[in-house]
This record gives C-alpha cells, sequence and structure tokens, in this order.
C-alpha cells in the first residue's frame, strides 16, 4: 500500500503550474535567461575574440624582435653604430635580420605639381631586401624590391600609404614623386600587424636611397628573428651587442607583446560582464522564488486536493522543485541560446572563427539549474509543511 | 455483520489558541464496509473537522482512529498518504479539479499516486467517467462543465481506485437543488454498488434520505438514527452502528 510516484508524474505534476500560466512563467524565466545568455554571450565573444588574437600571434610568430636607437642619457637622440645589423646577424640564436632607416626630409607626393611641404606623415625608409622574410609581410601587389630594382629608383608603399596616394590597384607602372626624382611604384604591401610604422611609409632600397636620395645610411630599426625557443635570451644581449660602447642607449622591444596584451586585457573586461551576468541571474532567481512562493498560495488547494490523494510531504516539494527547475531550466536553454546566437552573429560581422567554449554552454545550464534548485527550495518546503486541512481551508 | 471499515473511539481533536477549541469532544462511531452514512450538524459541529479526522487528514489530539483495521496514529508521513491514496476516496463542496487538465486526467489523478502506469489511469479513469454518465466529456476542460458534472467528475476521481470509503464533504453545497438531487441519487446508485459511502451535510432533508444518519452537535455526536431512541449521548458510551 505504497503511495510512489513515477518520475514521468513527478515531471507532468512538475509542468501542470507552467502549463497552465504560461506567460507568468515566460516572465519570471526572462531574469535567468538574460543572466545565462549574457554570460554565454560574454565568455562566447572574448572567446572567438582571443582565439583571433592568438590565432593572429600563431600567424606573426612571438620571436620577432626590434632594435632601435633610444634616447641619450642626457637628452637627445641616440644613434646605432653601423655595425649593428651585422653584429646582431652573428648572435647564435638570431635567424635573420633586416635593417630599416628613415631618410630624413625626404617627402612623398603623388604629383610633382603638389606644392606641399609635408608630405602627409609618410616617411621614407630605405630598407634590407630579405625585409619581407623578416617580418613575415605579404604583399596586395607587385613586388618587394630585390637586389636589382634595390639599385633603382623603384618604390614599395605600406598600405596606407597607397590609400593616402590613391593607388590601389596599379596594374601599369605608376609614379611617384619621392624626395624630389620620380620613383616607379612597383609593390604595394599588406598591413603589417608586428610593425605598424611601415603601413604609413614607402619603401626603397638602400643603394637607391643613398643614391638618389643622399641618404647616410643611418639605422633607425633593425627587425630580427629569433630561435623561437631562445626569444628571451636574445632580447637580453642585443642591446650590449648592438651597441657595445653605450647599450643603454639602444631600444629592444618585441612587438608580439602588445597583441599578447590585448590577450590578457580581455580577460579582465570578461569577468566584469560575467560580474553582471551574475546579477542578472541573481535578479532571475528572485523573480522566479518569488514566482513560486506565489504559486504555493494560490494553488493551496491543489495541494490539499494532492495531499487527499495520497501525495507525501515528499511528493508536494518535489513537485514545487521540478516546477522551479523547470522554469530556470527553460531560462537557461533560452539564454544558452541567445548567448550563442549574440556570439555568432558578433563573430561573423567581424569576420572571426565563431568560438563557444563548452565551459559556457555546460556552465549556463549548470548555474541555472542551480538558481532554480535554489529559487525553489524555500516555496518548495513552504508547500510540503502545509498541512492537508489547511491546504483545503481556503477557497 | 459486515466488517468496520473506519473506527473511531473516544476522538477528541483540540485547537490550540486562546482559548483552545474542542472541534471534537469524544466520538465514537463506527461505519462498516457497504453503508451509506450521513453526518448531519450546522456549521461549528465539527462535522468538518469529523471527515479530516476520519480521513486521515488530520490526527485526533486523542482516541483512535482505525481506517480498513489499521490504528492510524502511529503512522508517518508516509503511510499514511499511502492509506489515503489506497484506502480513501474524497468529494469536496468546490470539488478542487485542476483547470490544467482535461476531465479524463482529472480523474486518472485519482490513481496518481499509487503509481499505476498512465496508460492504465486512463483507462479506468473512462471506465469511472462513463459510470457517473459524463463517458461523453472525456476530453473536455472541467471549467467549461456545469456545476454537477464538475461534481460528477469529482465522485468519478474519488470512486475510480475503489477505495474502502468515501468521503464526501458536503457534495452538494454548491449546487442548485436540481443537480444536488441528481448527485444524491448517484451517491445512493454508488452505494447500491456495494461501496462504503458517508456523506458530510448541513441538511436534514438529504439526511433523511439516507439510512443511516448520524447528528453532530458541539463536537458531540447527539443523534444516531442506526441506534433508535437515542437522544444524547455521554462521553465513553461506544457506538456500534449497523444495518
Amino acid at each position: 500500500m505504497n503511495c510512489r510516484l513515477t518520475f514521468p508524474d513527478v515531471f507532468r505534476a512538475g509542468s501542470l503550474g507552467l502549463r497552465s500560466r504560461r506567460l507568468r512563467a515566460l516572465l519570471s524565466a526572462v531574469g535567468v535567461s538574460i543572466g545565462i545568455a549574457a554570460i554565454v554571450g560574454v565568455l562566447g565573444i572574448s572567446a572567438s575574440s582571443q582565439a583571433r588574437l592568438l590565432a593572429q600571434l600563431d600567424a606573426l610568430g612571438t620571436n620577432l624582435l626590434t632594435v632601435g636607437p633610444g634616447q641619450v642619457l642626457g637628452g637627445g637622440q641616440a644613434y646605432l653604430p653601423q655595425a649593428a645589423p651585422g653584429m646582431i646577424g652573428r648572435v647564435g640564436p638570431v635567424l635573420t635580420v633586416s635593417a630599416t632607416g628613415v631618410v630624413p626630409n625626404a617627402h612623398v607626393f603623388r604629383t610633382d605639381k603638389i606644392p606641399g611641404v609635408e608630405g602627409g606623415g609618410i616617411s621614407v625608409r630605405a630598407a634590407d631586401v630579405n625585409l619581407l622574410q623578416t617580418l613575415g609581410a605579404t604583399l596586395q601587389h607587385g613586388t618587394f624590391l630585390n637586389p636589382a630594382t634595390a639599385q633603382y629608383p623603384a618604390v614599395v608603399l605600406g598600405a596606407s600609404t597607397a590609400e593616402y596616394l590613391g593607388i590601389t590597384d596599379p596594374g601599369y607602372p605608376i609614379q611617384i614623386y619621392l624626395g624630389g626624382q620620380w620613383f616607379t611604384v612597383i609593390g604595394i604591401l599588406r598591413p603589417v600587424a608586428l610593425a605598424p610604422n611601415l603601413d604609413r611609409s614607402a619603401i626603397v632600397g638602400y643603394p637607391a636611397a643613398q643614391k638618389y636620395l643622399h641618404f647616410d645610411g643611418e639605422y633607425t630599426t633593425v627587425y630580427l628573428r629569433s630561435d623561437p625557443n631562445q626569444v628571451t635570451d636574445v632580447q637580453a644581449v642585443l642591446a650590449r651587442t648592438a651597441n657595445p660602447n653605450h647599450p643603454e642607449e639602444v631600444a629592444v622591444s618585441r612587438p608580439s607583446d602588445v597583441l599578447a596584451a590585448r590577450v590578457a586585457a580581455q580577460g579582465a573586461y570578461t569577468s566584469l560582464f560575467i560580474g553582471l551576468g551574475a546579477v542578472a541571474l541573481l535578479v532571475g532567481a528572485v523573480a522566479i522564488a518569488n514566482t513560486m512562493l506565489t504559486a504555493v498560495l494560490e494553488r493551496r488547494s491543489e495541494i490539499g486536493l494532492r495531499r487527499a490523494l495520497g501525495a507525501t510531504e515528499r511528493h508536494v516539494a518535489m513537485q514545487f522543485l521540478t516546477e522551479s527547475l523547470l522554469l530556470s531550466g527553460l531560462g537557461g536553454l533560452a539564454g544558452v541560446l541567445l548567448g550563442s546566437l549574440a556570439t555568432t552573429a558578433y563573430a561573423l560581422s567581424n569576420h572571426w572563427t565563431v568560438v563557444i567554449p563548452l565551459l559556457a554552454i555546460w556552465g549556463g545550464m549548470a548555474s541555472a539549474l542551480l538558481v532554480g534548485a535554489v529559487a525553489g527550495l524555500y516555496p518548495a518546503m513552504r508547500a510540503a509543511r502545509l498541512t492537508p486541512t489547511e491546504a483545503l481551508r481556503t477557497v | 455483520m459486515s466488517p468496520p471499515v473506519l473506527e473511531l473511539q473516544e476522538v477528541i481533536k483540540r485547537y490550540r489558541g486562546e482559548p483552545p477549541v474542542e472541534a471534537l469532544r469524544g466520538v465514537s462511531l463506527t461505519i462498516r464496509e457497504g453503508e451509506l452514512v450521513a453526518i448531519v450538524g450546522q456549521s461549528g459541529s465539527g462535522k468538518t473537522t469529523l471527515v479530516h479526522v476520519m480521513g486521515t487528514l488530520e490526527r485526533p489530539t486523542e482516541g483512535v482512529v482505525r481506517v480498513a483495521g489499521q490504528d492510524v496514529s502511529q503512522m508517518n508521513d508516509r503511510q499514511l498518504s499511502g492509506l489515503r491514496a489506497w484506502r480513501l476516496g474524497f468529494v469536496f463542496q468546490q470539488f478542487f479539479l485542476l483547470d490544467g487538465l482535461s476531465v479524463i486526467e482529472n480523474v486518472a489523478n485519482g490513481l496518481l499516486y499509487r503509481a499505476v502506469g498512465q496508460a492504465e489511469r486512463r483507462r479506468l479513469a473512462v471506465r469511472a467517467l462513463e459510470r457517473v454518465g459524463l463517458g461523453h466529456r472525456l476530453g473536455h476542460q472541467p471549467n467549461k462543465l456545469s456545476g454537477g458534472e464538475r461534481q460528477r467528475v469529482a465522485i468519478a476521481r474519488a470512486v475510480v481506485g475503489e477505495p474502502a470509503v468515501v468521503l464526501a464533504d458536503e457534495p452538494t453545497g454548491n449546487l442548485d437543488s436540481a443537480s444536488g438531487a441528481s448527485i444524491m441519487e448517484l451517491l445512493r446508485d454508488l452505494n447500491d454498488e456495494g461501496r462504503t459511502i458517508v456523506i458530510i451535510t448541513h441538511n436534514h432533508e438529504i439526511a433523511a434520505s439516507i439510512p443511516r444518519s448520524v447528528e453532530l452537535r458541539d463536537g458531540l455526536i447527539v443523534r444516531d438514527a442506526a441506534v433508535s431512541g437515542l437522544s444524547s449521548l455521554s462521553r465513553g458510551s461506544a457506538l456500534g452502528g449497523g444495518q
């Protein structure tokens, strides 16, 4: 003569309140779904963006280092010794070295008809012909300098320079007026993530710079790739290698650090937004608890009837707990879908790969159910503690 | 003489409060299998408390209650609930049908806490509904039915599990006289088929149409029609009814 309730019956009884009061169920689940959507969306978007940054870092490599002149101790600009690139190249783990030098007082114009003094912030740089390999940079159009073209008035434009000059796809040889000479554009670079100042440069060969632009051959930036496993060791000796007499006047940097810092910075924003999502979740929990308490008050006679039909206190508690879990579970499911949708839309609009961490999905569902359990516990206990006669006395 | 299905011995029910209220002041009553009994009394006479105590919805402060031969005083919540699920059927004045469920689901709920399979529950519910004359209303929502029809659904729910006794608390209280009469007729028919039914009512007319009527006043049984000539009862005198 046992009174038992099978699982499907618990589920049916627990979903009765939801089925008969759909709008209220919907409204009370909204809070949880917003919270979960925020959490899943933030985790998804930041994971997608981090994945993109990491992929970028991966593609660019973290073993690029730059060496340039720093500050003289008493103020004023330092100079890199002429021997610096050669010295750096002789450091064991250094794979490639490319030197560049800004050609002073050389301005870039589309034609010789422009009387301007300023070149729109575009600098002319002399560069070694292996610069592309060292940077891992690629061309949009044309070719880079080679030992032959480096001798002649030929120029490769950075991405922003080409845009500024209005040169998109030459298709035929175009000449620009550079430092009082006509130079032929032989190629246009894609944006260089690890050396953004090249985007605003016009690049010529060292011999050409010396021959046509009176360049003194001074190095302003030396790019080098080191063995990926010994980057920090190489970084430590670079200053002394480049300028043994005044190592303090050498500035060494690792451009990938900027990207790595951006990856880390995103983590900080993520926790802030997850905190906001947690607040929404808390509000959702209060909404569900309120709905459930109201349901217990309104459905006293149902509780009394069920007790008369043979429901134990546990059965009544289980029914209301199930209802609360269903509410929060449905809210959580909607939230996970919404958050995933937001992530997908945002990532696709930025041309990123969509990454939704499994942890966000399971974690989102689990925290929704936890919220439901916590919010439903007290109302369920109240319902169970109601004596049958108290419950039946209403109406 | 058929075996007793409900036995109350010296049942006292006291409610805490200032001053304490004694709703039942020593009620002894035996109801046997196959009986149709009316418990009559004015409001405040303790008849609702009596039906709650008989239905194990409430424990007596003192005294013994036996349902189908089992003493309920030492039972825990689980055992009492089991007793209600298997041995007792309830009919309420307010029907207490669940609005989200169809008529057939409401009746099938009478077997819910016995863990009977859903298909079997529905099969028995259809049979019970056909018995009370609602075979044509199976899929309706209860709030689309008339009061009399709703009470028939509630009666079907009470008898679907063939309990040892059906306790009907003012079953005609919310109905007009025509529907009330037809509900009474249904209850008498169900009794004719062998079911034990206790009807609680304040209506003497209804009580008069029933073979045995027990009158309650101020928490005491003052008249049990089956025992002729009884006009008053003192505490401690055992009362046995029979046919």
